[in-house]
């Protein structure tokens, strides 16, 4: 079976729409040349209309394709860096998101915004390491965080296709992933949708985007101590609470692994969330960044507030010492 | 209309000057809530522009944004009915006053945010015109807006694409307080030429004199030229918000305003007219504002447990917010 790469399963999901719908086109920064690789061979074979390389305008490109969207288009923009959402924070909150409720419904903005290579790069410090998906989902615009190469593929091509602006972080920690896939085999991926990586029956962990790598990882090493459940929720906003609530049924405990800052981060909604519906047998934990973490540069700095693998063990030990 | 016709210039004019007087009515009386930013003194503006506009034209509106819905061919009674937040509005009560939009006549909304529109109706013009449509767009903007970063952006993008937008540059003087000479280094016009768009000044309060300068320019534009910019010096003869109606500010010195309203499009516009052909029009716009009142106070309230109806064009619900 051939291995699929994250990255490729990007480039595949652009051009499978791309060649679908005439109305999808794509805008940003250096993607002629595609200079985060997600791009590539699309300007040869879709021509320069449809992809469309900017000059650095964040601000107005992202109203841009709001506008091209309240026409009938359906853009996908793509931001180099994760920070630049906060630099068009604005034009996708208090625009694009805004408009089918402030018209009354008389518009759609079916607007993607990709972010090949969120969170930390590892060495590109503090103003390109950000992972602000907590934050589109604390607005209500729709999130999603792909862990896998299939869901990659399947997710950017829902959001491609939904009728809302939807954010698609792809997490650095992901896109070198590679996974056999049957290309034949690719599939929308339904948004608001979980995957269970991982059956187990003691504690149900959720895991966002790359960390669910690290969590299936840590569940495996544990094997012999503990039962672990992976679930991806995939989507952010919309959550899948159901899934979610039908494992920690079954499990009666609760850890989250999440590349937010602890305050308001999705985490802390996860956890919530669960226990004003579940009864737990253990208080729930979360492994986070810090509370308004800032990556500094140096390698070892820049791990140390990240949630890790170790930080995960010992949150599931202690957890399951706890009750 | 490419020609002139004195008597729909000004019965637009008035229509627009009647509608702010009988919405400031509503606003003190309490039906129209959260006040309005009244077009008092600028209605040659709009109705001298959209007068040289199709029905396939699309415009952008500022925070005052009335004029432009109303000019642009929306229905008075609705409108009316959206500022006092009813079913019946344009927006179904869901915009009021700064959100007002009738996509159906290509109005893509008042917009609260300063500078917000320019990018925004660029790309949906872009995005028609790419499907093979012939339209122009207009972003009407205030004085305060040529200082925003985002619409000097768009200035950039639709010049660099050629697309075909009609910036309308509507200085009446003050950016809320701020008069032009503490705010605007260099100038209005120097800035829509430092990306080579063609730009000019036109008496705002005389709209015969910008409707000609609109035809002039929309002209060039549907002959395949990129964008342009008319800076329309008008004079705003009543508060920044109604909210000045309680709380006098003192930023205008009295003799200014007397100056300022001496030129009244509403007579400028009206003087063309017979004094018979005059009182005609006036006796049908108030005919119609009697009309527009009655339709816009029977309208019904909306139902709160549809509060969040159209937030989201997918179908996607949002969770309650109750415990």
């Amino acid at each position: 079976m051939p291995r699929l790469s994250y990255r490729k399963a990007l480039n595949r999901a652009l051009a499978d729409e791309l060649a679908r719908d005439e109305e999808v086109f794509l805008l940003g920064e250096d993607i002629r040349v595609a200079a985060s690789n997600v791009t590539a061979g699309l300007l040869k074979r879709f021509g320069p209309e449809r992809v469309r390389d900017t000059p650095l305008s964040e601000q107005a490109f992202t109203s841009f394709a709001t506008g091209a969207a309240l026409a009938g288009a359906r853009p996908v923009v793509e931001f180099q860096i994760p920070s630049l959402l906060f630099l068009v924070f604005e034009q996708i909150v208090n625009h694009a998101h805004k408009f089918p409720l402030m018209t009354g419904g008389q518009c759609a903005v079916p607007v993607t915004y990709l972010v090949p290579g969120s969170g930390s790069r590892t060495g590109w410090a503090g103003q390109h390491s950000d992972h602000p998906y907590s934050l589109f989902a604390h607005v209500g615009v729709t999130t999603v965080v792909p862990a896998t190469p299939a869901d990659a593929y399947g997710l950017l091509v829902s959001a491609i296709r939904c009728d809302d602006p939807v954010v698609v972080f792809a997490p650095a920690g992901a896109m070198e992933v590679r996974s056999d896939v049957d290309v034949a085999s690719l599939r929308p991926v339904p948004l608001g949708r979980g995957r269970v990586h991982r059956r187990g029956d003691d504690v149900t962990v959720v895991a966002v985007g790359h960390l669910v790598h690290d969590a299936l990882a840590v569940a495996d090493d544990l094997a012999d101590q503990v039962s672990v459940e992976v679930f991806d929720p995939r989507t952010l906003y919309p959550f899948d609470w159901d899934g979610l609530l039908t494992s920690v049924s079954r499990t009666g405990r609760l850890v989250v692994v999440d590349d937010s800052n602890r305050s308001c981060g999705i985490g802390a909604e996860v956890i919530a969330s669960v226990v004003e519906r579940v009864r737990l047998h253990a208080p729930p934990r979360r492994v986070t960044r810090p509370d308004g973490a800032v990556l500094p540069f140096a390698p070892a700095l820049d791990r140390a507030v990240q949630p890790g693998r170790e930080q995960l063990r010992s949150a599931i030990q202690h957890l399951m010492k706890d009750g | 209309m490419t020609e002139a016709d004195p008597v729909r210039l000004y019965r637009t004019v008035r229509l627009i000057r009647r509608f702010e007087e009988r919405a400031i009515d509503l606003v003190r009386s309490g039906h129209v809530v959260g006040g309005i930013h009244p077009y008092l003194g600028q209605e040659g503006v709009a109705a001298g522009v959209c007068a040289a506009l199709r029905p396939g034209d699309v415009v952008a509106g500022t925070h005052r944004g009335h004029g432009h819905v109303l000019a642009k061919g929306a229905d008075p009674a609705r409108t009316m009915a959206e500022l006092c937040g009813r079913v019946t509005g344009l927006n179904r009560g869901r915009g009021g006053s700064m959100h007002a939009a009738d996509f159906a006549v290509g109005v893509l909304g008042a917009n609260a945010i300063v500078g917000a529109g320019g990018a925004i109706v660029t790309g949906a013009v872009w995005a028609r015109r790419r499907r093979g449509e012939d339209l122009v767009g207009v972003s009407f903007l205030g004085d305060g807006a040529v200082n925003e970063g985002m619409l000097l952006e768009a200035f950039n993008l639709a010049a660099l694409w050629r697309v075909p937008v009609l910036f309308v540059c509507e200085n009446n003087g003050y950016a809320t307080t701020m008069p032009v000479a503490g705010a605007v280094a260099g100038s209005i016009t120097g800035r829509a030429e430092a990306f080579g768009i063609p730009a000019s000044v036109v008496d705002g309060q005389d709209p015969e004199a910008v409707r000609a300068a609109t035809a002039a320019a929309v002209g060039r534009m549907r002959a395949g030229g990129g964008p342009e910019f008319i800076e329309a010096r008008t004079y705003r003869f009543d508060a920044h918000h109604t909210f000045e109606h309680a709380v006098r500010l003192d930023y205008r010195p009295p003799e200014e305003v007397a100056r300022g309203r001496s030129r009244d499009p509403v007579e400028i516009a009206g003087s063309r007219l017979a004094p018979d052909r005059r009182a005609e029009v006036d006796a049908s716009v108030e005919a119609e504002l009697d009309a527009v009142v009655a339709f816009a106070l029977a309208g019904p309230e909306p139902d709160p447990a549809g509060a969040l109806e159209h937030l989201y064009a997918s179908g996607l619900t949002a969770r309650a917010g109750g415990g």
